[in-house]
């Protein structure tokens, strides 16, 4: 095997039995058009986008759709629960969402509440479970705590997904101790979820072990979406080389790379 | 009380009249809906898809109608 086609090769992941080659997970909300967000998706590299469910324009029917724009054959769409607090309300938004798509992969997140968007670990729990029950196949948005994410996945979570900041944050990882801690322990695919605001926090994130990144403002709000995309597809990649092929120890003090031996 | 040929229903938190005797299915095309692209709720009960062209609606019935829009 040549050097380029072993670092081209096989670097897939996979989630419940479903594999994918690209690790970044891309939102489609914040986008000025839905052209821009088609465009954005596509220079990303995205096989996963998560939508949300929401009740249809009854007053103007006729507008265009994201599936219109956005080929739910082409691209796994992952339906959320944005925006519900209780477990009762993310699990009638995901029934809803199965019943539209067809598809028992899903994102969950029960919020806490709407300043920080931090997740509620019970309701979420809560929620995991029943879902599980009823044959959900749940990606789980969740705490930077490793007890919390492994009672997740005893509970049926196929994906454990901590934020690295404050959802639409852009702060990127304020976490890394504890996102690494939730790589080594975790059974399933851990990936960031929030908190991402350009490409080295991607970057950071495939360094720590991540299975994949998830993000939506830092390509929807960026001056240029579309390049951030692809940006961020770059990032995603050069990281998880990096951390394949592992990096250097740190030292305090310096090394010198050229030879002491033979110096004038 | 129903004083009519029609019915009164709830969609998406509106207040509606429609005919008697009409399904979910005709609903959502008098709505100017596709049926196959939005999942219906009655009642806080999932109707599947494939039921919608059979069940009729009745009086007092509260439907959420949804489908899948940009989000994170």
């Amino acid at each position: 095997m040549n050097v380029l086609s072993k670092i081209a090769g096989e670097d897939s992941w996979s989630v419940a039995g479903r594999t994918f080659s690209s690790r970044l997970i891309v939102g489609t909300g914040k986008y000025k058009s839905f052209e821009q967000n088609a465009a954005a998706v596509e220079a990303s590299g995205a096989e996963i986008v998560t939508v949300a469910v929401r009740r249809v324009n009854i007053a103007d029917p006729k507008q265009p759709m994201l599936t219109d724009f956005i080929d739910p054959k082409r691209y796994t769409y992952l339906p959320n629960t944005a925006g519900c607090f209780t477990a009762e309300d993310a699990i009638r938004t995901l029934r809803l969402a199965r019943e539209a798509g067809g598809w028992n992969l899903v994102k969950l997140e029960v919020l806490g509440e709407a300043k920080t968007l931090y997740p509620d670990m019970i309701e979420t729990l809560r929620a995991t479970e029943v879902l599980a029950k009823e044959g959900f196949e749940p990606m789980v948005y969740c705490a930077d705590d490793p007890i919390a994410a492994k009672k997740l996945e005893d509970a049926g979570a196929v994906a454990i997904m901590p934020l690295g900041a404050p959802i639409g944050s852009g702060l990127g990882l304020q976490n890394q101790v504890m996102i690494r801690i939730m790589v080594e322990n975790a059974r399933v695919p851990v990936l960031v979820d929030a908190g991402v605001g350009t490409a080295s926090d991607a970057a950071v994130a495939m360094e720590l072990g991540c299975d994949g990144v998830l993000m939506n403002t830092a390509i929807a709000e960026a001056k240029d979406p579309v390049l951030m995309a692809r940006a961020m597809k770059a990032a995603v990649e050069a990281g998880r080389l990096a951390y394949r092929a592992g990096r250097m120890g740190k030292r305090r003090y310096a090394d010198p790379s050229s030879p002491l031996a033979g110096l004038i | 009380m129903v004083y009519d040929d029609t019915l009164s229903i709830t969609v998406n938190g509106q207040h509606r009249r429609v005919l008697k005797g009409i399904t979910i299915a005709d609903l959502a095309l008098e709505l100017g809906l596709e049926p196959t692209r939005v999942a219906v709720e009655r009642n806080l009960e999932i109707v599947p898809r494939s039921t919608l062209g059979q069940t009729k609606i009745d009086d007092g019935d509260d439907f959420e109608i949804v489908t899948f829009v940009g989000g994170g």
